[in-house]
């Protein structure tokens, strides 16, 4: 499933022209990629959570030749699916 | 944010009702749900992508207790973030 998908899902289902309907499924993921990015985080009931959270600096290795490398602080998107989501995945 | 604070910013970005933009939202979230349910991968490009994963049973070990326990096999969801976002979130903005 990709977003045409749900641009026609939309389109069928809620009355609005395509060109409404994938103007409000990119505004959908556009309000969550701002607030994203403004490091707050989203909690869709029954669905899950998406947070961001600060990654302390740490020493890695560079797989291919060994050598050592510092990895720098960063921030990182996480997710954690709702019990109701994994639930019904196992139903 | 949570759902409501979702939609309301949809009607408001895009003059929709409360009413329409919490269709739009809820519908999108039903389709997710849908699809992850019948094991299907859902792809959107710049944000992310979500894919279930199975697991075998295996013997698991309550922490508390130290007993052994059998785990049954399970499916879980797992978001991986795109390209554009997860540049956006280190970036903070």
């Amino acid at each position: 499933m990709t977003k045409i998908d749900i641009i026609q899902d939309v389109y069928e289902k809620l009355g609005l022209t395509k060109r409404e309907s994938a103007q409000v499924v990119e505004s959908v993921f556009e309000i969550m990629k701002d607030n994203l990015a403004k490091g707050e985080k989203i909690k869709i009931s029954g669905f899950g959570n998406f947070v961001v959270k600060e990654k302390k600096p740490r020493r890695g290795r560079n797989p291919q030749t060994g050598e050592e490398i510092q990895i720098s602080a960063r921030r990182v998107l996480t997710f954690k699916s709702s019990q109701v989501l994994r639930k019904a995945l196992n139903a | 944010m949570n759902k409501s604070g979702l939609i309301e910013e949809l009607s408001r970005r895009e003059n929709l009702t409360e009413k329409k933009a919490a269709e739009v939202v809820n519908l999108i979230l039903k389709g997710f749900v849908e699809e992850l349910k019948k094991g299907g991968r859902i792809e959107i490009r710049g944000f992310g992508s979500f894919v279930v994963r199975s697991y075998n049973s295996y013997t698991g070990r309550n922490p508390k207790t130290g007993k052994n326990i059998e785990v049954a096999p399970k499916k879980l969801p797992f978001f991986k973030v795109g390209k554009e976002l997860k540049e956006r979130v280190d970036k903070g903005e």
